[in-house]
């Protein structure tokens, strides 16, 4: 099946141009300009992958990116389960987001923890037409009063707050006072704004900056006593339990994890931050910019890591372990080798059945290029990728350590590009999201939804691996791909039998 | 270590092992600042107290776990039961990806639709550029037969006007002068996406009835003796449709299903991915016009479609959501009369078979306590079907129902002894439940997937019926209307009270001896 195994890399670059060349046809001349911008086929040497991103989508064409609501509701805020976090505007966008995320977390939901509730102002006409700033300091009035344990608030703002002009910064600060300093974060996260759910994170990060940094009394005793391996894990939202299977390897080469961003993170653990010695950074994306802040405020290094795959893992276990004494690049060393025979039968049950296979991904963050080591762990082979919502430097990063020669990359890609080519590619595996889970299935293709793990998971760290490994192999090796023709219709197609 | 290659381990056991229970307890104490157990455990038990309900339901200005959703997501679901049809909704790009998304968790299905992805430069200029470029690539990249468009509240609050920016779009090309491009407006602060079907409704019907939008001469109405049908929001659309095209073709009815996406929402697995499939034709929804009558199975879904129809010189009649036997009696009177057509010996015994199930189980229901949420009609629906199981439908509440839906609750109750002490609760959301489900209780809870969480929390065993359903697969491909319908939904119900009669009687040598064979 997979036509890349048997092809010269020129013949696949040669394919893949022509394929780009097929599927700008269909566009308009003004949108096929356009979207050519956002298709490429790597060139191996080259610094980025040779295409444009982090532009507007055009209208029409399906795009499967999101908004600035969902990058900081649902990605960055939405996880901190102590504070209690409100979609402000109409009723949708907070509904369709509730709980869909799975940020894994600890704690009593709806009494101190809130991460799988949907607090909603409910827009109605009349707040439009008058402004809703009355009733969001009601809101928080109604919220102190029903949820008394309840740590912080956010505001998050839908697109009618940003239109109608509505002063929530104000409303906030009142508010604040009225509660003896309580933290109220007001957030500008309007859905219009920006291209993409990648000016939401940043938003997000400003809000945190402004709203929690710039509040924390840098005078008040420390909650806990430093010690020289406090580290923060910055970039992971605990999708299926992500960064407790992070957090557990980097406890046991002996650093001590003070603060997870944003999954089943606190805001006592966002407060404590600046007192990191280093942060670890996943989700380069979603959080590379409190990071930057973090390390011109207050000179806390950073360090991009990668848990998908023991390859990788082994890799940013030592890299971050470069950063301290040598108790724990001891350490490090002490839990790769634990995890070895682990990582060895899960690669000696999953391997053979996978090896050779080719998968065409579309993610977002961090995952279009950071998932490509675990496959090829597996012995598989990532044909093409691509970013909902990256910018260069996410290029850049999938050219210089990912990709390999040929690799199509497709930037904001339609649902008609993304259709044309998988059909013409034949992966035996399409990594994306909801939205093109069945239409890829329908079409026969084995897929897994790679922003939610499809429900499973967790994917992170060693012990996530060994879900990961099983995971491709049940998608691809279901029974059920072989009987998606009718055995009284089935004949072989003979321009797929011709290519091989 | 507990991961293991032989039995991989997943998250619901790997964070059970030692190591993991021990590295979040060190969290919790060490970083998050937790407060004082007690004093959770003490705010958790006055969270079930009246005090508690008293303050919730006090509430003027916040809403907690509302079961509504907001108005483009009815105009997506509308458009897709029309033949080739791509429902375009003009406005921020992010609320389209959350209408697939939630359509798609529901049904296990692709969800096609797209969006004009206006930005802030559309925010002060309006959105025009992106109607008129947004049309061209729809039209071209996806060759629907129809593009029926929609609104997002941010092109609602700038003012744009769809009728205008349409007709512009056409004169600079984007799609032919004569194709069709009906429209609503669809704002997501009103009403919730049962308005949004009303209104995706109503503006498809209005574009093929009264002249497209000023292109062409308005259709006149030649009664042609056949029926309109309309479903509503319904998450049983794919089984409920089939099953009425079933009983329609056997009482020999000529009929329109207007809105079909029955086909669209259940696509066979076979190689090919269809972004259309089946649906009302666009001929058939332009020829609806010459019907004998239209009949909505949802009132709060056509609350503007049916007065619109009615206005074009048809009989109407709406149900709410009926399930069970009495609602489906009259159902099925209602088609009878109107079309003339005799109510057919097979539905007869259908009927009979499901009185057979009722009358047979009615002891394990009868007396049992129900709280019951979702869409107006489908509260309804299920309120009167409990009735008459000589259940009772204690509280049942709708976010999105008004004071006139609850004054027809109270009728309702008011017409049946088991009616007595039962409350509707109009406007109310899923909090408030949960302090009625804590100070009231109730043996059985029915609501869609987010009733979950009132399970866990107040301990009422949760039946699914309603929407979205994301957490059990394939339900809705049952239907739940008709004799048959009515059959699936008692077994739901039963399963469900056995359930949980074994699951209070399993315990070896203390509660066991009623651990019962026979049932």
């Amino acid at each position: 099946m997979s036509l890349a195994t048997t092809e010269s890399v020129a013949e696949i670059k040669a394919r893949n141009k022509q394929l780009i060349d097929e599927v700008l046809k269909v566009y308009p001349e003004k949108t096929a300009k356009r979207r050519a911008k956002h298709l490429n086929v790597h060139e191996a040497g080259k610094s980025d992958c040779g295409v444009k991103s982090n532009l507007k989508s055009i209208p029409g064409v399906m795009t499967i990116r999101g908004c600035a609501y969902a990058g900081s509701k649902g990605v960055v805020w939405g996880p901190i389960k102590d504070m209690i976090h409100i979609s402000h505007g109409p009723v949708g966008c907070g509904q369709y987001s509730w709980a869909a995320r799975r940020n894994y977390y600890i704690g009593t939901t709806g009494i101190d923890t809130f991460v799988t509730m949907q607090f909603t102002s409910d827009f109605q006409e009349k707040d439009i037409v008058f402004g809703g700033d009355k009733k969001l300091a009601k809101i928080i009035d109604e919220i102190q009063e029903l949820f008394p344990l309840n740590h912080g608030i956010t505001i998050q703002s839908e697109c009618p707050i940003g239109l109608i002009g509505d002063d929530i910064e104000a409303v906030s600060k009142v508010k604040s006072k009225e509660y003896d300093g309580k933290t109220i974060v007001p957030v500008r996260c309007e859905g219009f704004r920006g291209v993409s759910q990648s000016l939401g994170h940043h938003i997000a990060n400003d809000a945190v900056r402004d709203w929690i940094f710039d509040k924390v009394n840098p005078e008040a005793k420390p909650a806990f006593e430093p010690t020289p391996y406090d580290v923060a894990i910055i970039g992971d939202y605990n999708i299926g339990g992500d960064a407790w299977s992070s957090r557990i390897l980097l406890e046991e080469m002996g650093l001590r994890v003070i603060a997870q961003w944003s999954g089943d993170g606190s805001l006592a653990e966002l407060e404590a931050t600046p007192k990191a010695k280093l942060n670890v950074l996943h989700c380069y994306r979603s959080m590379n910019y409190i990071s930057r802040h973090m390390e011109e405020k207050f000179g806390i290094p950073w360090c991009e890591y990668n848990f998908f795959g023991p390859s990788k893992i082994a890799e940013s276990l030592r890299k971050i372990a470069s950063f301290f004494d040598d108790k724990i690049k001891e350490g490090a060393e002490r839990v790769i080798a634990k995890y070895q025979p682990l990582m060895d039968a899960v690669i000696a049950k999953y391997r053979p059945r996978l090896e050779g296979k080719t998968v065409m991904l579309f993610v977002g963050g961090l995952r279009p290029r950071h998932v490509i080591g675990a496959y090829e762990d597996l012995g598989m082979e990532v044909v093409g990728t691509g970013y909902e919502f990256g910018h260069n430097d996410d290029y850049q990063r999938t050219a210089q350590h990912y990709v390999k020669d040929g690799t199509l990359i497709y930037d904001d890609v339609t649902g008609y590009e993304f259709e044309r080519f998988v059909e013409k590619i034949q992966p035996d595996l399409v990594g994306s999201g909801i939205k093109e889970k069945y239409v890829f299935q329908k079409m026969g293709v084995p897929f897994r939804q790679m922003h939610s793990w499809d429900y499973s998971g967790p994917y992170h760290g060693y012990d996530g691996f060994a879900i990961f490994a099983r995971d491709m192999d049940m998608a691809i090796n279901s029974p059920i791909w072989k009987k998606t023709k009718a055995p009284w219709k089935d004949a072989p197609r003979p321009s797929l039998m011709a290519a091989e | 270590m507990t991961q293991n290659a032989e039995h991989v381990l997943d998250h619901f056991e790997l964070f059970r092992g030692p190591e993991y229970q021990q590295m979040l307890a060190n969290k919790k104490t060490l970083f998050e600042n937790p407060h004082d157990p007690a004093e959770v455990e003490r705010i958790r038990e006055w969270a079930k107290t009246p005090e508690y309900r008293e303050k919730n339901f006090a509430r003027e200005a916040l809403t907690v776990n509302p079961a509504k959703a907001c108005q483009p997501l009815g105009a997506v679901f509308v458009a897709v039961g029309f033949e080739g049809t791509l429902p375009f909704v003009h406005g921020s790009q992010g609320c389209v990806a959350y209408y697939r998304s939630h359509l798609s968790r529901h049904f296990k299905e692709p969800s096609s639709c797209v969006s004009s992805s206006m930005t802030e430069d559309a925010a002060v200029f309006g959105g025009l550029n992106n109607m008129i470029d947004g049309l061209a690539n729809t039209y071209n990249m996806y060759q629907p037969k129809m593009i029926a468009v929609s609104t997002t509240c941010m092109a609602e609050v700038i003012g744009d006007d769809l009728n205008a920016f349409i007709k512009t779009a056409k004169e600079k090309g984007s799609v032919p002068a004569e194709y069709d491009v009906p429209f609503a407006h669809t704002p997501a602060f009103v009403g919730s996406h049962v308005t949004g079907y009303d209104n995706a409704l109503k503006g498809i019907l209005e574009h093929f009835w009264d002249g497209k939008a000023g292109t062409a001469p308005k259709l006149e109405r030649k009664e042609n003796g056949k029926i309109n049908f309309i479903g509503g929001f319904d998450g049983y659309t794919v089984g409920n449709i089939r099953e009425m095209k079933r009983i329609f073709e056997l009482m020999g009815i000529e009929y329109t299903i207007l809105a079909d996406n029955s086909d669209v929402f259940d696509t066979p697995t076979d190689g090919e991915f269809r972004m259309y499939d089946g649906g009302t034709t666009l001929e058939d929804a332009a020829n609806a016009i010459h019907a004998k009558a239209t009949i909505s199975m949802q009132q709060y879904c056509t609350e503007k479609t049916l007065p619109f129809v009615q206005g074009h010189g048809q009989e109407v009649a709406a149900f709410n959501h009926p399930v069970g036997v009495s609602a489906t009696d009259d159902f099925l009177m209602t088609l009878s009369r109107i079309t003339g057509k005799p109510i057919a010996k097979a539905l007869e015994q259908e009927r009979g078979r499901l009185v057979d199930a009722m009358a047979d189980s009615s002891a394990h229901i009868h007396g049992k306590k129900f709280a019951i949420y979702g869409d107006p009609d489908l509260c309804y629906g299920l309120a009167a079907f409990l009735l008459e199981l000589g259940a009772e439908p204690t509280h049942v509440l709708s976010t999105n129902g008004n004071k006139a839906w609850a004054e027809k609750m109270e009728g309702l109750f008011a017409s049946s002894p088991f009616g007595k002490n039962c409350h509707a609760y109009p406007g109310k959301d899923l909090w408030h439940m949960r302090s009625l489900l804590f100070t009231e209780p109730v043996d059985f809870l029915i609501g869609n997937t987010y009733g979950k969480y009132l399970e866990r929390d107040t301990g009422t065993p949760l039946i699914r019926i309603g929407f979205p359903v994301f957490d059990r697969h394939h339900h809705h491909r049952y239907p739940v209307w008709g004799y048959q319908g009515g059959m699936n939904v008692l077994v739901k119900i039963l399963d469900k009270i056995f359930d949980e009669i074994d699951k209070n009687t399993n315990v070896p040598a203390k509660t066991d001896y009623s651990f019962d064979i026979i049932r």
